[in-house]
């Protein structure tokens, strides 16, 4: 299998394999997510076309669009210059969010990178790092509608931090454990009232939390109707508004990035992840799985993502966005109590079946 | 107003999707401009051009132009006469008949008031130009957009039949 | 702070001791916040001075004038024909609506009036200009609160409106059709035929934006009870428009004025709505979208034969005399007080543009509000930077 195949290979062989897998892990979502959400959903659901000239049907738009931000210039602005180099670092706090989340994601029974006992809960702290990228960007660039966003962006994304939290703690009660690998062995094993045609996905058990998740997955995005930090028409473009060029880039790819590895993040929690319901094959552990499944496996993550990235973008693009106290009202006195019983309800239920 | 039943952010979903099935079916509302082009109206007031057979260098364009960017020259000249042994005639001879085309307003005063009909509007409007100094036609290009000019449209039902002008 | 007029500066003091004695034990230094000139939210160059205790604003004042053009001072030293095309564009989001009041006065001097077909088309034109302009501000809306989608439906339908007065007047943007007594041309053929069609597709564009936007919950949490503006301050600002009619006062200068114009021959009503807020302003100006649309309609129908040019001589020279006429315009009531002195030009014109004035409510507006109110109040005020600084 991959694992014995992978320990025949020098350790520096082995990382260099990780690094690769961990930038095609990140940017080919990010790249999809891109071109098929924001540049063809987007234009479609406006009645137009969307980037058709550069390759067929605007497809190597993407490379094109890198290809202008590489050039421009990265402007360091006077007032931030003396700070100049805590500036240019943000962008990378933020990116380095997204790479370190990707490690805890299982692709396939040993497509991974690393078999995390607590998982979930690793990946829930790493997320939270991208929050200090945002504050340092909004701070270091000295002007005050960077200072706000970054300021909206941190009161943000701590509030949304708990629901989140809140609503994956009923998966983890159901399952049994933090182990992304055996959440997803628990849903694809599981049946509901002994039918084991489709496993248990937690999206049926868990609604509340998977809606919860979703929500809170939205404004960790700053996507509307959570995206005041950005708010392009109060803040001009909220922390990002003094960046340019290279840097700029990284935030972009850090914002579809992390769109897509949150939504994995979220096939795995609530959707069955990478596996198929075990019965279908006569499988019954991790062990017995085939080793096709290392291939099939990230496949179907990756399409699981592809319908969860939709809605999001979806609801991106339909909506206007939420007041700063609406939304920190909204969190506090509606999401996190409604995550709370949830947790509750799921204990209770646990204990007695 | 009774309480709608479907909550309005679903519905406002509903038109976003709507309009994304709508595209890829019926196609964009959009066109990719250099690969396919709109025809505008016939009235479309596009560019100037000049029938220089008709002009007399009378200047009433150029002094009707709100902020002056037609430029004209010309110069008297004695043209042989119409009958045998009638006297020589005096006709104006156009030097120059310049539009500046970065800054005409495209109001169509000059086309209004030029009595002897020499200029037209026409729908034309490919000829911007990489620098701004170039945008300054002279007539011989004024007179190649004659070939463009369009008719004038038919006029809707109970439009007084007009003579000439 | 050293840049600030003398009434601005006292008002910026007084607002700051005003709240030192409310926060006296919570005091934290403002910060000045310049929204613009440059800035996405003012629809061109207007600033807006705004002192900030957080994201809560304590004093906010606009500062027009970075886009001034001159207009009243062009028009001394332009003629009449001139001048028409020149006040097209103020308001550049309907201009066909610009150059009718100051036509009217100019034809009220002279004493001449346009025949019947060619009042009915300038109504037909004024009240498509309206649609063209007011449909771009249900898109802008959206933009403003955060949904990108609507401007794009605005831009796609407002096309079909534009590409009308393009085929009717031969100018997009800015027409100068309207000629001292008639119009300069008839419509050409299949005007009537296409305008219909238009007209219900522009109606499904108020129900599609309705469902996106009006409807949705976020919407509504982010318009309602947001600055509100009762009628008696309404009316002391000068507001006019749809501004003045969602605040529940029942006044349109369409309706209300005896001019050579068709509107009387249709039936339209005026829609106002008592609740004066951010909401209440954004959905009498959709209504007014399905109102002018019907308006159109109705007038394309009884569309009279004949002329569309009353007699005048070639060269136009007003006799002396003043005269104001004003119009209700997409943005509100716009006059022309035009003095003349016999000449071929007008000797004096003072131009009285609905945005400015609406604008002038912003300070006592903006008192206490969150920053994103601003945009949302600014946006439900809707003014055009050219109606402004004019």
């Amino acid at each position: 299998m991959l694992a014995a195949l992978l320990s025949e290979i020098p350790y520096w062989g082995q990382s260099l394999l990780r690094v690769l897998g961990g930038l095609v892990a990140v940017l080919l979502p990010a790249g999809t997510v891109v071109y098929l959400f924001l540049f063809k959903m987007m234009s479609f659901m406006q009645s137009r076309l969307g980037p058709m000239e550069a390759g067929p049907y605007g497809s190597m738009q993407l490379f094109a669009e890198v290809g202008k931000w590489l050039q421009k210039e990265d402007i360091v602005p006077d007032a931030a210059a003396p700070e100049a180099r805590i500036f240019k670092l943000a962008p990378l706090i933020v990116l380095a969010s997204t790479f370190l989340l990707v490690v805890v994601v299982p692709f396939g029974p040993d497509a991974l990178f690393t078999n995390f006992e607590t998982g979930i809960f690793y990946a829930l702290a790493v997320s939270s790092v991208s929050v200090l990228g945002i504050l340092i960007a909004g701070w270091s660039s000295a002007n005050k509608y960077s200072l706000l966003g970054g300021l909206r962006a941190a009161g943000q994304l701590v509030a949304y931090e708990l629901p989140m939290v809140l609503a994956v703690v009923g998966v983890v009660i159901q399952a049994g454990t933090m182990n992304l690998q055996q959440i997803v062995v628990a849903q694809n094993t599981g049946s509901i009232f002994g039918f084991d045609g489709v496993g248990n996905p937690y999206v049926i058990t868990q609604f509340v939390a998977f809606i919860v998740f979703m929500i809170a997955v939205q404004a960790e995005l700053t996507q509307t109707p959570f995206d005041m930090p950005i708010a392009e028409s109060e803040l001009v473009s909220g922390y990002m508004t003094e960046y340019s060029g290279f840097r700029f880039l990284i935030f972009f790819i850090g914002e579809f990035a992390t769109a897509g590895v949150f939504s994995m993040i979220a096939s795995i929690l609530f959707l069955g992840g990478w596996g198929v319901p075990f019965s279908w094959f006569g499988w019954t552990t991790i062990d017995s799985i085939d080793n096709w499944m290392n291939v099939g496996g990230p496949l179907i993550l990756f399409t699981k993502m592809l319908v969860l990235v939709f809605f999001i973008m979806w609801i991106r693009f339909s909506f206007p966005r939420f007041r700063e106290d609406q939304l920190q009202r909204f969190a506090w006195k509606g999401l996190i109590p409604i995550a709370l019983a949830n947790i509750m309800l799921t204990a209770v239920l646990k204990v007695a079946f | 107003m009774a309480k709608p039943k479907v909550p309005g952010m679903f519905k406002g979903l509903g038109v976003t999707f709507a309009t994304l099935v709508r595209t890829a079916k019926d196609g964009a509302n959009t066109i990719q401009y250099p690969h396919e082009k709109e025809t505008p109206p016939l009235r479309a007031r596009g560019v100037i051009a000049l029938h220089e057979g008709n002009c007399t260098s009378c200047m009433l364009c150029a002094r009707s132009c709100p902020d002056w960017c037609i430029y004209i020259e010309g110069h008297k000249e004695l043209a042989p006469p119409r009958r045998a042994g009638g006297a020589p005639r005096k006709v104006n001879k156009l030097d120059r008949f310049d539009i500046d085309y970065a800054l005409c307003m495209y109001c169509g005063i000059c086309v209004d008031v030029c009595p002897f009909d020499a200029l037209f509007w026409s729908p034309e409007y490919e000829y911007s130009e990489p620098s701004i100094a170039d945008l300054l036609h002279d007539k011989t290009k004024l007179g190649e957009w004659m070939q463009t000019v369009a008719e004038a449209p038919e006029l809707e039902v109970g439009a007084e039949k007009k003579g000439k002008k | 702070m050293t840049m600030l007029g003398d009434r601005q500066q006292l008002a910026y003091i007084a607002s700051q001791a005003a709240d030192a004695r409310v926060n006296v034990e919570l005091e934290t230094e403002g910060m000045t916040l310049n929204i613009g000139p440059q800035h996405p939210a003012t629809h061109g160059t207007l600033r807006i001075i705004a002192r900030l205790d957080g994201e809560q604003v304590l004093w906010a004042e606009p500062s027009a004038g970075y886009m001034h053009r001159g207009y009243e001072k062009l028009t001394e030293v332009r003629t009449y024909p001139q001048v028409t095309a020149l006040v097209n564009r103020i308001d550049w989001l309907g201009s066909f609506a610009n150059e009718v009041p100051f036509i009217l006065g100019a034809e009220k001097l002279m004493g001449v009036e346009a025949p019947a077909r060619a009042q009915h088309i300038r109504t037909i034109l004024f009240e498509l200009s309206r649609i063209a302009n007011v449909s771009l501000f249900l898109g802008d809306l959206g933009v403003q609160l955060g949904a990108v989608t609507p401007v794009f439906f605005a831009f796609r339908d407002r096309e079909y409106v534009l590409n009308l007065i393009e085929g009717a007047t031969g100018g997009r943007f800015h027409p100068n059709f309207d000629r001292i007594g008639g119009l300069k041309d008839d419509l050409p053929a299949g005007f009537i035929e296409e305008t219909h069609s238009v007209m219900k597709k522009l109606r499904n564009f108020c129900d599609e934006i309705e469902n996106l936007l009006f409807g949705n919950e976020i919407f509504q949490s982010r318009t309602r009870g947001i600055g509100v503006i009762p009628k008696d301050v309404a009316l002391q600002y000068g507001l006019s428009g749809a501004n003045l009619r969602a605040s529940g006062v029942d006044w349109d200068l369409r309706r209300d004025q005896d001019l050579p114009m068709a509107w009387n021959k249709a039936d339209w009503k005026v829609i106002t709505h008592p609740d004066g807020d951010s909401f209440a302003r954004c959905w009498v100006r959709l209504q007014e979208v399905r109102e002018s649309t019907k308006i159109v309609d109705q007038l394309l129908d009884t569309l009279p034969a004949g002329p569309v040019m009353a007699k005048v001589p070639k060269i136009i020279k007003v006799p002396e005399g003043e005269a104001f006429v004003s119009t209700e315009n997409p943005l509100g009531e716009m006059g022309y007080y035009v003095v003349s002195q016999g000449d071929q030009g007008p000797f004096r014109v003072k131009i009285r543009s609905a945005s400015f004035n609406n604008i002038s409510i912003v300070p006592w507006l903006l008192k206490g509000v969150y920053v994103p109110d601003i945009i949302t109040i600014l946006a439900s005020l809707y003014f055009i930077l050219g109606d402004i600084d004019r």
